[in-house]
């Protein structure tokens, strides 16, 4: 069982957190507005994967558990 | 060419079914009920939702506001959607006739529903019949006044007719109002801006209910399949995309024009048809179009895999030839600034992206600085691409994109200090946004 960040690019309103807790897998744009890596979240980066997920203030990002 | 009249389902014996083309605007026009049902027949909306689904299904049908899905496919979601038990009790489907035509050039929808406002009426009826739905909302853009009060009266015409109410609701003038989730959000009492999906509304719709979100040509269609069955539907058209679809042809010099055609005519010779010489580079789809180059214009049917080759689709059937004395990128420019402006302001990439996008397409033409917008456009293009919650952003970007190969001779021109097309009259449309988004 694996994990995936999942965002919502409506409620996203760029605070920017996400890539500051999980720079592995997020990156920020020209206007600051996160950029996913594609595909699961290794396993050992699960932690902060899930800490930018819930530290998001516009409740955009969601964790989404994959079958792999 | 099919001329054996054949019961419909429901046992009616309908009139001929109109041999060739056009179908669904006929000549001499029956825009009234009682000409419109000398001419095409009783419809009998059925509550036989397996019968729709297999005669849509077979038929082939393909949504034509612009995305192309198949529509036998979007009625069974709503369909199983509605037969789910839920927690908020009895789920009655919503069927919504989109007209709301967001795209400038295109007029084809505002047409069929002042020459053939009951086909589109049938096929609402028909649609709702079929999934048992109590609620039907014709939804046209509030900026064309004078066809409301024609549809009012089409509506008082078949009151009696109608198995459920059909009303109409006036839509904000604004490019992404059509958008299914936006006009849902709106007719719930939002703003028309897209919302998250899923949930689709298919599944949570009009009043949380499911709901059928069908283009109006896609409806009057319908209404033709249930009259006279799929074998005759596709009877007209290539196997692969059958039927007739319409078109609107403009190269803004003219009033635009309306035609209906069949899949795998050439694009050159619909463009003579028009009065067009079909020696000019052309932009197929509207605005979340591509264009063409004069030579692929000249080589190209019009089917779905045809124009894939080219990297274009049909989208909601506007074709516009750029006539060769206007100046391309200044064209290209105004509409990708306009883009920009169209925006729902809701998601970052979109809200910052297109306005920059469009700076660089101004630029491109720049001696100093055009190499250098180049090389940003490049970048820009697929950083923003895929990251909205709807797929303006993705359209915008085909429509630039595809004009930047089309016209990159002319634009290096502009670097030079040359142009020369001294044409200075605006052939693509952009509204003024008036701003209300309710």
């Amino acid at each position: 069982m694996s994990i995936r960040i999942v965002l919502d690019p409506i409620a996203c309103d760029g605070h920017g957190v996400c890539a500051e807790l999980f720079p592995e897998g997020i990156t920020l744009d020209d206007w600051g507005y996160p950029i996913l890596r594609e595909g699961d979240v290794p396993a050992h980066l699960e932690r902060h994967a899930r800490r930018a997920a819930s530290a998001c203030p516009s409740l955009a990002l969601k964790i989404r558990r994959t079958g792999a | 060419m099919s001329t054996v009249s054949t019961p419909t389902r429901s046992g009616s014996r309908s009139a001929t079914p109109p041999a060739g083309l056009p179908r669904l605007i006929p000549t001499p026009l029956a825009t009234d009920l009682a000409s419109h049902l000398t001419h095409f027949g009783p419809v009998r909306p059925s509550r036989d939702l397996h019968g729709l689904l297999s005669q849509v299904g077979d038929a082939g049908l393909r949504g034509r506001g612009g995305a192309g899905f198949p529509t036998a496919t979007k009625l069974a979601a709503v369909a199983r959607s509605a037969g789910r038990r839920s927690l908020l009790g009895r789920r009655t489907p919503v069927v919504v006739a989109n007209g709301t035509e967001g795209e400038p050039a295109s007029v084809k929808d505002v047409t069929l529903l002042s020459y053939a406002p009951h086909l589109v009426l049938d096929g609402m009826a028909v649609a709702a019949a079929a999934l048992g739905a109590d609620e039907a909302v014709l939804c046209v853009d509030r900026r064309h006044n004078g066809l409301f009060s024609s549809l009012a009266c089409a509506l008082a015409e078949r009151a009696d007719l109608d198995p459920i109410p059909i009303r109409l609701a006036a839509a904000p003038s604004r490019y992404i109002t059509g958008e299914e989730s936006a006009l849902v959000h709106w007719l719930n009492g939002g703003d028309a801006r897209p919302t998250s999906v899923p949930p689709r509304p298919f599944e949570r719709g009009v009043a949380d209910r499911p709901t059928l979100v069908d283009n109006v040509e896609t409806l009057a269609q319908m209404a033709l399949i249930a009259r006279f069955g799929a074998a005759w539907w596709r009877s007209v058209g290539s196997p692969e995309d059958p039927g007739s679809f319409l078109v609107t042809i403009t190269d803004g010099r003219r009033v635009p024009a309306v035609f209906e055609v069949a899949s795998g005519r050439r694009l050159s010779t619909l463009l003579q048809h028009a009065g067009i010489a079909p020696t000019t580079p052309v932009l197929v789809g509207g605005y979340f179009g591509s264009w063409l180059s004069p030579e692929q214009a000249a080589a190209v049917s019009l089917t779905r895999t045809d124009l894939a080759r080219f990297g274009a689709s049909l989208g909601c059937g506007v074709i516009a030839a750029l006539p060769d004395t206007v100046c391309p990128l200044r064209e290209v420019a105004r509409v990708a600034r306009w883009l920009g402006t169209q925006t729902a302001g809701q998601c970052g990439p979109c809200v910052h992206g297109l306005p920059a996008i469009a700076s660089t397409v101004e630029a491109l033409g720049r001696a100093d600085v055009g190499h250098r917008a180049d090389a940003e456009l490049r970048r820009l293009m697929p950083l923003v691409s895929g990251r909205g919650g709807c797929k303006m952003p993705d359209g915008a970007i085909r429509f630039v994109a595809s004009a930047v190969e089309v016209f990159r001779d002319h634009i290096e021109d502009h670097r030079h200090g040359v142009c020369g097309r001294l044409d200075v009259r605006p052939v693509l449309p952009v509204p003024s946004a008036d701003g209300a988004w309710r």
